[in-house]
């Protein structure tokens, strides 16, 4: 069935309305805009709808779908959403891995700007978080809360509208960073159009959510949504106070933050280190509460621990931002109360990863034997590691050392290789062949070769930066008998040469285990189901059940 | 336990969850960020301080754009070694006109909070054309094409004028001369150069840059930026008595 026609006819309409709208404001954008780089995105954004137009277009005078779509959870999103998850993932790591080369031979950019370090390295960080990363949550979010609502999704255009808007936002900011347009903070490098369009689709995001939350047949929200929850409404006041600014003109690019100094940096980390904890931590430990116990068939560990680390995890972080700025020109005090909420947050995040491994207790043989969940196993474990790690590196003398090196790359990459990246293999895989009705995925044995080849690649490339950053920040510090620095900058470069080639081939691995990947969940989707392999409990539960009983 | 008790009734609200969480998550900030607008000592008094000029923040723009902060930090921390090895530990009035910061958070080259004024012009150039000819192990991307843009001008009133919007106090006369004091300051002979000095001040740098008086590239404005970093202020040299808040 194609997609268009599972619309009703007024969604059809309504959905060509938007892209007319759309449409009319690339149009605008780029006409006002035209002695700036803001036509380029203007007529981006045309495309864009013009695109969307063929494409409703296509099916709209399709006859009404069936009223037994009602009966089933609305997945279509869902499917292309992890499609485009896998898509960006390759690109994103594709660019993380050239962009590891370019600091081994530096001659690579092809006296070009778009092709130097500075302006694909957001290319990468953006497209890993919010293009892999972003497009994974909401595809997930999508299915999980379906199911733990036993509701189909109340409406078929909202969650398009959601997954297709992000993923222009996501198109705005990589095709930006390569044209120079940056605010650069960090994490929040889109320029102010493109975040006022993110504000909207987050907005429906979030209506979306609580509609079919509404709709719930089960009486208790479950653990996995309040974590996708939290993760939608702290990312969006995240967003919106720290990328609070002023456009130079309306039909430009450009604009100045309106914070400055201390208070904009201590804002940026505020934001920078809960993208960390709502993006990439809460929205995939709502992955993980629903994956990991379907895919061991066991149940949580523990309510109680659920409880604690969530509420831990969303009030202690909210403090810990200011542990990027140890010893610089922010108060001391705000310093040391970063550190501290930083090493209380050992205590929810350990019991999160203990909650999730000691779920596997009595599946331990399946974590042998399926890949899958041992994606999902070893996700939980760097989870555990990297937050041990992060509390440990936000203690002041430690952070002495850590700060500005490679360090702190390593970290980042424990928990975005390891963590992050893991669990959603996992989940992807786990749902491929729920969402396409297979039986399985078409190759076990190529996810049995991507999870070595990730979990290679990540322990290669921590282990590299873990050198190459002691080494570093110990060299930087280091003086001679006769008390003055022992090395230059120049020396500490030039050690870290051999350390910046095994990172690049960490990375590679790495990259090799998506593309593996993407190819195990293409041949999936083409097999042809020999069987109807759809559990007959896979679905919404209907007006005439009783409404509020417990289910799974 | 009455707190699960609790949970177990607020887990079947949804908008009370949403209440909930917002609650939780909003009381770091408001305890961490609110204080820092309001408590006077956050950021020091330095009377002398000047903005930049049009042509330092085109140069800057220059800086975010090719996004240098990637690698280089601009904030040197109150550590032994940092402060032999790039001078004075930055103070927090040093970024006050910085919309956005660029504090940085890594040192893939070295910090350039006081790198202005370290390496001539001519160095500077060099070594954006191609870091490998004046540093051999350099891992820099060269910036060649720099020498070869011309700046643009025409929208630099503009720039000052929504600088002025988020504090920043450039006067009537630095927004309409905007795109004048830019060619000024790295055209030193012209009729624009006087302007800049009356308005930015004496010590302000006004020379041809990337070393050609006729044309203003981007080379010109990177370079003054660079020249100009840990130079917007002396409040760092003069004693701590002198450079810390009122009481």
């Amino acid at each position: 069935m194609r997609m268009i026609e599972q619309l009703t006819r007024d969604e059809r309409e309504s959905a060509l309305v938007i892209l007319l709208v759309m449409f009319v404001v690339g149009a605008v954008m780029t006409v006002a805009g035209r002695a700036d780089l803001f036509s380029v995105h203007g007529a981006l954004v045309m495309v864009a709808a013009l695109a969307g137009i063929f494409w409703v277009g296509s099916g709209f005078y399709a006859p009404e779908p069936s009223a037994d779509r009602l009966t089933q959870y609305y997945d279509d999103p869902s499917k292309v959403g992890i499609l485009l998850a896998m898509g960006w993932a390759v690109i994103a790591m594709f660019v993380g891995d050239w962009v590891a080369w370019l600091l081994v031979n530096p001659n690579l950019t092809f006296d070009a700007g778009w092709a130097s370090f500075g302006r694909l390295r957001p290319v990468h960080t953006s497209g890993v978080i919010f293009g892999f990363g972003g497009n994974a949550l909401i595809a997930t979010s999508f299915y999980v809360m379906q199911r733990t609502c036993r509701a189909r999704l109340p409406g078929q255009l909202s969650p398009w509208f959601v997954l297709l808007g992000y993923n222009l936002f996501c198109v705005i900011a990589a095709t930006g960073y390569l044209m120079g347009i940056t605010q650069s903070k960090e994490y929040a490098e889109p320029e102010w159009y493109a975040d006022i369009w993110l504000v909207v689709v987050w907005v429906a995001y979030f209506i979306l959510y609580m509609r079919t939350l509404a709709r719930r047949k089960e009486p208790h929200i479950y653990v996995a949504n309040w974590y996708y929850l939290a993760f939608i409404l702290v990312v969006a006041m995240l967003h919106i106070v720290n990328n609070l600014a002023v456009p130079v003109s309306w039909a430009g690019v450009k604009s100045y933050s309106l914070f400055s100094g201390v208070q904009d940096a201590m804002t940026e980390w505020w934001y920078g280190h809960n993208a960390v904890a709502f993006f990439l931590t809460s929205g995939f430990l709502g992955m993980m509460y629903y994956y990991m116990p379907k895919r061991a068939e066991r149940p949580i560990y523990s309510y109680r621990m659920s409880i604690i680390s969530f509420w831990g995890i969303t009030f202690f972080y909210m403090w810990a931002g200011s542990h990027h700025l140890h010893y610089t020109a922010l108060p001391q005090w705000v310093q040391s109360l970063g550190m501290t909420f930083s090493v209380m947050l050992l205590i929810p995040s350990w019991v999160s990863a203990g909650n999730a491994l000691m779920t596997l207790n009595g599946a331990w043989h399946k974590v042998r034997d399926d890949a899958v969940l041992r994606f999902m196993m070893v996700a939980a474990v760097f989870y555990g590691l990297t937050t041990f790690e992060g509390s440990f590196m936000a203690i002041r003398p430690v952070n002495a050392l850590s700060h500005y090196t490679d360090w702190t790359i390593g970290h980042v990459h424990a928990g975005a290789l390891g963590w992050v990246a893991m669990i959603t293999f996992g989940a992807i895989y786990a749902s491929v062949p729920w969402l396409w009705k297979r039986p399985a995925m078409y190759s076990a044995r190529l996810v049995e070769a991507h999870f070595w080849l990730a979990l290679a690649g990540t322990v290669v490339y921590v282990f590299a930066m873990w050198n190459s950053g002691i080494i570093q920040g110990l060299m930087w510090r280091t003086y001679n008998e006769s008390g003055t620095l022992a090395y230059s900058f120049v020396d500490s470069l030039v050690a870290m040469h051999p350390y910046y080639i095994a990172r690049a081939i960490g990375g590679f691995l790495f990259l090799i285990g998506t593309v593996i990947g993407c190819y195990n969940i293409w041949m999936t989707i083409r097999a042809v189901p020999h069987v109807a392999t759809e559990p007959a409990t896979d679905r919404p539960e209907l007006a005439g059940t009783p409404a509020l009983q417990p289910g799974e | 336990m009455s707190m699960f008790g609790f949970h177990y009734r607020l887990e079947r609200k949804s908008i009370g969850l949403v209440l909930m969480i917002v609650a939780v998550a909003s009381v770091g900030g408001l305890f961490e960020i609110a204080p820092l607008f309001t408590i006077h000592q956050t950021v020091e008094d330095a009377p002398n301080m000047r903005v930049y000029t049009p042509l330092e923040l085109a140069g800057r723009n220059i800086y975010i754009r090719e996004g240098c902060y990637a690698c280089h930090s601009q904030m040197i921390r109150t550590l032994r070694d940092e402060v032999e090895r790039y001078g004075h530990y930055s103070l927090a009035v040093e970024s006050k006109y910085d919309h956005p910061m660029l504090w940085g958070s890594k040192r893939t080259g070295p910090d350039l909070a006081r790198i202005g004024g370290k390496y001539s012009d001519e160095w500077q150039v060099a070594h954006l054309n191609n870091p490998r000819d004046v540093v051999p192990e350099s891992v820099m991307p060269a910036y060649a094409w720099l020498s070869r843009t011309e700046l643009r001008t025409d929208d630099l009133s503009a720039h000052l004028k929504a600088q002025r919007t988020v504090g920043v106090p450039y006067t009537d006369d630095m927004i309409t001369n905007a795109a004048a004091d830019a060619y000024g300051q790295a055209a030193p002979d012209s009729d624009q150069a006087e302007g800049v000095a009356k308005r930015y001040g004496k010590a302000t740098n006004v020379r041809a840059f990337d070393g050609k008086a006729n044309q203003l590239t981007e080379m010109d404005a990177l370079v003054a930026y660079l020249q100009v970093l840990g130079h917007l202020t002396d409040v760092a040299e003069k004693p701590v008595a002198d450079a810390g808040g009122k009481p």
